[in-house]
């Protein structure tokens, strides 16, 4: 009854494609605006720890390759440890901008994750391709966070940050257990 | 005071005021968009795609592929934020114009 990897990559992809309309909303709007319901205010928070907790799940099931363990093992933390953080700045418990550095360091944790934990190279099949894009795009997405940390005053990082997950979105949703990329299928893949 | 110092501040808030206005109106408008763009973005790919929707190609499909089919995934991600969270930042934006506590 395990679901197939490519169906909780779908299932990730919407997630994601919420989390950047939400996050680019509060771009658009302000944090003042967006903040004004105290439910939209935790709903970033709120989905990261809960993404958190779905990616545990996953770690339970990864038990055929360490290497998937220990990735998805780091996704999880990562996701815990910002949402976490995030929802201690929605309360005011947390004020200094300073700490998007969290949200910049698991990223880039994330991203490495990714491309340590892919094996094959980049046109070894579509899901080897995705996990390579997929961890650079997360590892130079780390930038926003880092920026609103020092500038914090500047829209750019917001929006930059959330169009990462828009992104992430589209290269989940175009992943296949089992698919070439760009014509391109090596005869070592399998099922 | 003379009145001609008096009001030559006039035009110059009432421009700040329309200005104000066009950037919270263009802000509304991205909000309103974001949903309809997203509904637009999943139904192009299933018309582009269609065997990514299992009700279409039922062959040899499990439960998993009925629940989780990409391109519906995204029409539905559309449709909660237009009807969920985009109603409650446009109110939130307009009255933001009658002032911040409001």
């Amino acid at each position: 009854m395990v679901p197939r990897p490519e169906i909780a990559h779908w299932l990730t992809g919407a997630v994601c494609l919420l989390l950047g309309l939400v996050l680019f909303s509060e771009a658009v709007v302000g944090s003042a605006v967006f903040r004004r319901r105290t439910w939209r205010a935790y709903l970033w928070p709120s989905i990261a720890l809960a993404g958190g907790v779905f990616l545990w799940v996953i770690v339970v099931f990864s038990t055929f390759s360490p290497m998937h363990l220990l990735a998805h093992a780091v996704w999880a933390q990562a996701a815990m440890v910002v949402g976490a953080v995030q929802l201690a700045v929605v309360r005011g418990k947390l004020a200094s901008p300073l700490w998007s550095l969290v949200t910049a360091g698991a990223l880039l944790a994330s991203g490495v994750a990714f491309l340590v934990h892919e094996q094959n190279p980049w046109l070894f099949s579509r899901s080897a391709f995705l996990h390579h894009a997929i961890g650079w795009v997360v590892v130079a997405a780390a930038v926003f966070p880092l920026g609103h940390a020092l500038r914090p005053e500047r829209v750019v990082w917001r929006a930059g940050f959330a169009l990462t997950f828009v992104v992430v979105a589209v290269l989940l949703f175009a992943d296949r257990d089992f698919a070439p990329i760009f014509g391109r299928l090596s005869d070592a893949a399998v099922r | 005071m003379s009145s001609e110092i008096a009001t030559s501040n006039v035009p110059r808030r009432a421009d700040e005021g329309r200005g104000r206005a066009t950037r919270r109106d263009a802000r509304v408008l991205v909000v309103l968009l974001l949903g309809p763009l997203v509904m637009l973005g999943g139904l192009v790919w299933a018309v582009a795609q269609p065997y990514r929707i299992t009700f279409l190609h039922r062959e040899d499909k499990g439960l998993y592929d009925f629940v989780v089919q990409p391109p519906l995934l995204v029409i539905l991600v559309g449709i909660f934020f237009a009807l969920v969270l985009a109603p409650g930042l446009v109110d939130d934006l307009e009255s933001e114009e009658d002032g911040p506590a409001a």
